[in-house]
């Protein structure tokens, strides 16, 4: 089967995202000084118990992020070239076709067998009668849905456990195996090791976590099959897979805001520092007033301008997803102008501070031109407020695009995303009886992986903070 | 004589850090403290005096503990007591000032609430008396003026009248025993000898005993009625302080004096001490000194000393007083004898500045630091840091610029190298004008004009390899551009600051700061400078590591002829070191000229008041402290005439008119004094 490859702007944003961090980490492996931090991060118990649970997080937005068109049948043999499907999909779409596909006709609770509304039912016998229906999918291999679903999604949660301690027991063994092989000892020594706690990164707690994850992915994998897991939402549709979906959206924009407002804030910002003068002078005046206007208006005032621009050019946008996807960008590229200003300000302080060290004040003795010396001397010794501040700002912007949404100034209300769930999560509180579902979902995922970013950005700003370097 | 006895200390021991690899900061010291003396525990940094001072006041860093010993106040045993008993101790019986006044004041409450706080706390009586009490203590510390000091903050006091405000603190319990942690290391020497008079003249009056630490072997001279010398955690010596001086038992001591810069070791080479502390997380089988002894027998090193007293009333622990205090041959003092004393001649006669041309002339130099102020930022003053410097600098000669700290000698240094633009004035180098020339211009003469910094640790980039490092000169001037070439050159210039090829792929942090200090030298030294401004280059080291560098910068003089200018406030640094001496005061030079001819006959009044202050172990060279009155004014409002007249003992009416103007006493002599 042929496809075509579709890369939106966002799609290359994050490829270039992911080309910077591996050149960064080339980089960091040649020097001590940026290896011994991440050494202290990963032999962190809590650190290592954050990035598996990340690690989950980005592996299902990365899945969502390779996007292509597959190809038509073929309609009549006279055509030579194959023709496209106008959808865009992703490889997550694809893992998860059946959910996408196994749409209802409107709500469901979760694990349902039945309608959460009643409908007008035409029996066999010709009468109509008002109740439940029965799902077209959920559950729908059951017999007597009242006697056997209980036990069915036992088994069923059973047999996924069974399956996710299998595939644990796999990637464990292969992972011990390559350990022994690095410090040089039997696998049984390594065993050992590990469990009893005494390898210097606590392997322990990552493979618990890393269990727990698979064990819980694949019960949750397994009765996605058969039922509904979180429910259905207003038109039907699995909500389980609009949380997934959700998860390329959150770490987008805690990502890719961050991407855009580096290079001015760390230009800026160090410019402003080292030269001072008119340089800082016309850099401070510049995020001073940034700074006073509102944050919301002004991402208000650049979205409502590109809806604008976008009902006006309907044309140029081939399909939903790259107009949902443009604006996302813009969402993206607008929280970068309004957040750019505190890392910048830390980082003129910084400077401030740095030129008048005496390695600075050495070099330029030395004759050192300025911008040697800036990415030399100064650069690497702020590294560590940029990253402190790249991993505590992500959470905030995760949130950020929740409360954005909310307020309908956020991504395209057709794109997949928390906060759109939570904002239509408004009118399906006030239904009685409650409709739960959406908000839950959205909450516990957003949960987790603001939790989890939050206790590892803990991690790393104690790593790399040189005032805590040798407590404890 | 037992109840004579205030403070005794036995078999003292403390731990730091995890039980399995436990550092063992004190091990097992002892120690008597009589009533009304002076005991001064003497070592470098890193031997232990602080936590020994912490340990008697219980209170040391969380991971510390006291695991063995006793410590008896006047009978009672301070260990055992239950913590609330401590309390009252702490500042009741015992008192203690720390070494840096900035942080050990609270700076939102005024001076007086702090002073008040603590009096309250041991006073306990009527409330009313409490404002009475504060002044009083403020007087006896001598600060002037003191009930309208009452109400300032730490920021509006000096750092002299900050340490007297911790002073005042301490003796607001009466305690029988006041413990200072190097109470004047962060001041300057007149600053110094107030405060150290001060303990004196309180100590008379009150009758307390003082427990001083310091590594500083001029300050026990001058103080102290009994010493121990701690090195690793344990006591090597004790003495009282004229028998020390007179002949120091054991070898750590002898070499710790024979280090001690100062003009009668001008010809020959400092004494040093090789290699560095050990560390203490370790077991140690023989003497602790024995890896960096000059006398170590085989015994040393496995067969650890034990305590002896000697008949001199000297205590020490060392081998080679087992056979009655008997110094085995040659093992005398090296250095520092008569005759390498009198063998320095001045060198008028030589005088190699009359064949020179003068490298450096700096005319008038000015470098002033606007004060902006109000809503745009007007300039409303100026911090005259540097106020009319004028000194020529012939090359192979080194140039002392003396003077206390905020005098302007680091702005200076600063500004001759244009890494702070300065205002006015003239510096040639070699006949062309530096003052002006930008950024690009200026690095054509970057590489004649080098400087090396006071802190060796903040002087070097943490995050690069001492290899690019040393190289970074040679790559930016484009001297040499291939990385092999470069190399290379670190390599020889490792080996010409005495440091092993191996350096050049570790990092800043891996060396000790004589190593650092090294290291900023050969930096320095790649481009093959023809001047040097060494800016305190010593003042953040040990005595013992301070003669490593002197003995290196000398060297390096005699193979490269190399010109220093030398930027110090140590005296017995420049005595030892210098050719030319300048004495700064608020950002003028007050007097210049050969080095014995100003340290010998200091004609300017406060150069005089500098010498005096500054403490000799030598007590017939001692000179009577000429006490100045006040602290240095602020630069950004110098007085009128005469900058130093409103603390100068020789003031007259004239004085206060003019600057006077500079007068030449001889071909090399000049000064700036009416009276002159």
């Amino acid at each position: 089967m042929s496809v075509m490859p579709v890369v939106l702007w966002t799609d290359a944003l994050v490829f270039l995202l992911l080309t910077l961090i591996a050149a960064f980490v080339l980089y960091a492996s040649r020097y001590e000084h940026m290896r011994a931090p991440w050494r202290r991060v990963v032999r962190s118990r809590v650190g290592v118990a954050t990035l598996v649970v990340l690690g989950f997080y980005v592996v299902v937005g990365l899945l969502d992020t390779v996007h292509f068109r597959l190809a038509l049948d073929p309609q009549g043999d006279d055509s030579a070239e194959t023709r496209y499907s106008p959808e865009v999909l992703s490889l997550l779409d694809l893992a998860l076709s059946g959910l996408r596909e196994r749409q209802e006709k409107t709500y469901s609770a979760p694990f349902a067998t039945h309608l959460f509304v009643k409908e007008a039912i035409e029996q066999p016998d010709g009468t109509l009668v008002r109740d439940f229906p029965r799902l077209e999918y959920g559950g729908a291999h059951l017999e007597d849905p009242a006697r056997q679903r209980g036990f069915d999604i036992a088994w069923r949660a059973a047999w996924g456990a069974l399956q996710g301690l299998v595939i644990w027991a796999l990637l464990a063994t292969g992972i011990l195996w390559l350990i022994a092989r690095s410090r040089g000892e039997t696998s049984a020594a390594t065993r050992a090791a590990i469990l009893a706690g005494r390898t210097p990164i606590p392997w322990r707690i990552a493979l618990a976590m890393l269990g727990i994850m698979l064990v819980l992915s694949a019960v949750a994998g397994e009765l996605a099959l058969a039922y509904h897991i979180l429910g259905t939402d207003k038109v039907g549709e699995d909500v389980f897979y609009q949380t997934l979906k959700s998860i390329r959206t959150g770490l987008l924009i805690g990502t890719l805001t961050t991407l855009v407002m580096l290079p001015a804030a760390v230009l800026l910002g160090i410019m402003a520092g080292y030269f001072r003068g008119w340089v800082d002078d016309l850099i401070q005046y510049l995020y001073t007033t940034l700074n006073s206007i509102p944050g919301v208006l002004l991402i208000a005032a650049a979205i409502l301008l590109l809806q604008v621009y976008m009902s006006n050019h309907a044309d140029d946008f081939a399909s939903l997803v790259e107009r949902a996807d443009l604006r996302l960008l813009f969402l993206v590229l607008i929280l970068g102008v309004t957040s750019w200003t505190g890392l910048c300000r830390l980082l003129r302080g910084e400077a401030l501070k740095l030129r008048e060290v005496d390695y600075v004040q050495a070099s330029t003795a030395l004759g050192v031109g300025h911008f040697t010396l800036i990415g030399r001397h100064i650069l690497p010794n702020v590294m560590h407020i940029v990253l402190i501040t790249l991993v505590l700002d992500f959470s905030g912007l995760v949130l950020a695009e929740a409360v954005l949404s909310y307020i309908n100034i956020g991504v395209d209300p057709t794109m997949n995303s928390w906060g759109n769930m939570i904002n239509s999560a408004r009118l399906e509180l006030a239904r009685d009886p409650v409709v739960w579902w959406s908000l839950a979902a959205a909450f516990v995922f957003m949960f987790a992986l603001v939790l989890a970013a939050n206790l590892f950005a803990d991690v790393v700003r104690d790593a790399f903070d040189p005032r805590l370097k040798g407590a404890r | 004589m037992a109840s004579d006895v205030l403070l005794e200390v036995s078999g003292l021991t403390t731990l730091l850090g995890d039980a399995a690899r436990p550092v063992r900061v004190v091990d097992g010291i002892d120690l008597e403290i009589r009533r009304g003396e002076t005991f001064v525990l003497l070592g470098e940094s890193g031997c232990g005096k602080s936590m020994t001072a912490l340990s008697l006041m219980r209170l040391l860093p969380p991971s510390g503990r006291v695991t063995a010993g006793a410590v008896r106040l006047a009978g009672t045993d301070l260990l055992r007591l239950t913590e609330a008993e401590m309390r009252q101790v702490r500042g009741g019986r015992v008192a203690m000032i720390f070494q840096e006044p900035q942080t050990s004041l609270n700076p939102v409450m005024s001076v007086g609430d702090q002073i008040a706080e603590a009096v309250r706390v041991h006073e306990g009586g009527s409330r009313d008396r409490i404002p009475a009490r504060v002044v009083e203590l403020m007087r006896a510390v001598g600060i002037p003026d003191p009930a309208r000091r009452v109400d300032e903050y730490p920021h509006q006091l000096s750092g002299g009248m900050k340490q007297r405000i911790m002073i005042a603190m301490a003796l607001a319990g009466d305690p029988q025993l006041l413990i200072a942690d190097e109470p004047t290391t962060a001041l300057d020497v007149t600053i110094q000898a107030q405060v150290l008079r001060l303990l004196k003249d309180l100590q008379a009056k009150t009758g307390m005993a003082v427990l001083l630490i310091t590594h500083d072997l001029g300050v026990v001279a001058e103080t102290a009625d009994r010493l121990a010398v701690m090195y690793a955690g344990q006591i090597l010596e004790t003495a009282t302080t004229d028998a020390f001086f007179a002949a120091p038992a054991h070898p750590y001591s002898r070499k710790l004096m024979e280090s001690m810069p100062g003009a009668d070791k001008r010809s020959a080479r400092l004494a040093v001490i090789p290699g560095r502390v050990p560390h203490l997380d370790q077991a140690f089988v023989g003497c602790r000194f024995a890896e960096r002894c000059y006398a170590v027998m085989p015994r040393c090193r496995d067969q650890a000393p034990i305590w002896r007293e000697l008949d001199t009333g000297q205590g020490v622990r060392c081998h080679l007083w087992e056979h009655g205090g008997v110094l085995p041959d040659g093992l005398q003092r090296e250095t520092g004898d008569p005759a390498a004393a009198t063998s320095f001649v001045p060198e008028s006669a030589q005088d190699p500045a009359a064949a020179h041309a003068p490298m450096l002339q700096v005319r008038d130099l000015k470098v002033h630091f606007p004060i902006h102020d109000g809503f745009f930022r007007r300039v409303v003053g100026q911090v005259r840091a540097v106020d009319g410097l004028t000194f020529d600098l012939t090359p192979g000669r080194t140039l002392a610029l003396v003077g206390e700290s905020g005098c302007g000698k680091t702005t200076a240094g600063k500004g001759i190298l244009q890494l702070t633009r300065p205002t006015d004035g003239s510096i040639r180098y070699r006949g062309e004008e530096l003052v002006g020339l930008g950024h690009r211009r200026m690095r054509a003469f970057r590489k004649d004009l080098q400087i090396i910094f006071q802190d060796p640790y903040a002087a070097m980039n943490p995050r690069m390899l001492v290899g690019d490092l040393i190289g970074e000169g040679l790559q930016a001037l484009g001297i040499e551009r291939s990385r092999a070439g470069r190399m290379r050159r670190v390599a020889e210039l490792l080996d010409l600051v005495g440091m092993d090829a191996d350096a050049v792929e570790r990092y800043p942090h891996e060396f000790s700061g004589g190593q650092r200090q090294r290291i900023c030298i050969a930096r320095a030294l790649a481009v093959e400078p023809k001047l040097i401004v060494c800016d305190e280059p010593t003042s953040a080291l040990d005595v013992s590591v301070q003669a490593q560098i002197l003995n290196l910068l000398k060297d390096l003089q005699d193979r490269l002829g190399l010109a220093y200018l030398f930027i110090t406030h140590d005296i017995s640094v420049v005595a030892y070191l210098a050719h030319e001496v300048a004495v700064m005061y608020l950002g003028r030079v007050v007097e210049r000229g050969r080095v014995d001819e100003v340290l010998d006959d200091p004609r300017h009044p406060y150069t005089r008041a500098l010498l005096s202050a500054v403490p000799v172990i030598d007590r017939e060279k001692r000179r009577s402290v000429i006490r100045l009155e006040g602290d240095m004014p602020s630069p950004s409002h110098p007085p009128s005439g005469c900058y130093f007249h409103p603390r100068c003992p020789d003031a007259f009416d004239a004085c206060s008119r003019t600057y006077p103007e500079e007068t030449r006493l001889s071909e090399t002599r000049r000064v700036h004094c009416l009276r002159a």
